[in-house]
């Protein structure tokens, strides 16, 4: 369950921008997660209530996806990401690193593998809000 | 917008006494080497030690070691097999050892991710093997890693040095610590590189004699440490200089 390892990030730094805030309370953290990393949202949901400080006790967190966009630099060509068209252990690998998508994906017009991922790629902290 | 993953890396660090990056201005000078060797006698000294291939488009060390078919098991985050009695992260866990070619801001991510999600436990050093240059990597050990300190490797060579001269300058600059450097290949007895060292306020650790049975030691680990070099390396831990 690495999941929890970014549960543990996206506590740390929600509790480092509340403190920055000077929120007294957090009371909701939106998370973005990108397809490409196919990060579990339960997994991370469970993770996320089990790690609340006290300062979290009243949190709710949206977990949002976001598609997966891609652009060759080579071609210039847009397409979006889709896990159905690898093995397991590729999309396990991309889920780990998800940089090593450049290993296994080639862009479907010219079969480059320099492309760029424009949204989507990991775990974002999107906004947190509370009460001072 | 913001990125998680930075605000934990120093907390997966934390357990960790001494994290070394093994680097130079220049390729080809003897990092993956000294870096593997290092580790291997530091280890053998009866320190818990990782290794961390940094150099994601060309990795070295999995040869080096001879790693075969280990893989991390996932607990809570990553956590690395121990290789040879290292605890070994590489991304050729990740790209299967085939090409990853990897522009700099995906090297920069790829290098959060594993900072962020491995779960090293307690050591007393952490070695990393870098690629070549004052580039992604290095900016972003600096930034992100609190305690990172660097030994720099070079050959006799004045295009090497002149690589790490200006690698030492931005260290120096941003008061990042470096042990010391460590003169490799080298096939004359001419003091230059030792003497700039000493000009520069650095320590310098070792020289390397160049050695052909580097190459054959190449994924055996009992080899390697018979070699020169790794007799080198371990005078050097001996010494205290670390
Ligand atoms: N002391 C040495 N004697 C002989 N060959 C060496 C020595 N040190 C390194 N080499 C060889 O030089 C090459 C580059 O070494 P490597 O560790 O891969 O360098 P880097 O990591 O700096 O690119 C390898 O082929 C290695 O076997
Ligand atoms: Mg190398
Ligand atoms: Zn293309």
């Amino acid at each position: 369950m690495h999941e929890w390892a970014l549960a543990e990030a996206v506590i740390a730094a929600a509790q480092q921008i509340a403190e920055e805030e000077k929120l007294k309370e957090v009371r909701e953290v939106t998370i973005k997660v990108g397809e490409l990393q196919g990060v579990e949202k339960d997994i991370l949901q469970f993770a996320l209530s089990q790690l609340k400080p006290a300062n979290f006790k009243n949190a709710n967190f949206h977990i949002t996806r976001a598609k997966t966009t891609l652009k060759c630099r080579a071609c210039g060509n847009t397409w979006l990401f889709n896990e159905k068209k690898l093995g397991k252990d590729t999309v396990e690998a991309i889920h780990f690193v998800p940089e090593v998508a450049h290993t296994y994906i080639k862009c479907p017009k010219c079969g480059s593998p320099d492309f760029e991922i424009t949204e989507g790629r990991g775990i974002w902290l999107e906004s947190i809000k509370g009460v001072r | 917008m913001v990125d998680p993953r930075t605000t934990i890396i120093n907390e997966r660090l934390k357990r960790i006494s001494r994290i070394i990056a093994v680097s130079s201005g220049k390729g080809g000078v003897g990092k993956s080497l000294v870096a593997t060797a290092l580790a291997l006698t530091l280890s053998r000294s009866g320190c818990k030690v990782g290794l961390f291939d940094l150099d994601f488009t060309s990795p070295s060390t999995h040869l080096i070691l001879g790693v075969k078919d280990a893989q991390p098991k996932e607990d809570k985050g990553i956590i690395p097999p121990v290789v040879n009695s290292l605890t070994y992260m590489s991304l050729i866990y990740y790209s299967h050892d085939q090409a990853a070619p990897l522009r700099g801001i995906d090297t920069s991510n790829a290098l959060i991710e594993l900072l962020a999600v491995t779960q090293w436990g307690e050591l007393d050093f952490l070695i990393i093997d870098m690629p070549p240059g004052i580039g992604d990597a290095v900016l972003d050990l600096i930034r992100l890693v609190k305690r990172i300190e660097f030994l720099i490797v070079t050959t006799p060579s004045l295009l090497a040095f002149e690589t790490v001269r200006k690698q030492v300058a931005l260290l120096q600059s941003l008061k990042v610590p470096i042990i010391g450097i460590v003169e490799n290949m080298k096939m004359t007895n001419a003091a230059n590189v030792q003497d700039e060292t000493a000009k520069l306020g650095l320590k310098f650790l070792a020289e390397i004699p160049y050695d052909a049975k580097v190459e054959e030691a190449i994924g055996d680990e009992t080899k390697l440490l018979g070699t020169v070099l790794a007799k080198k390396i371990k005078q050097l831990v001996a010494s205290n200089a670390l």
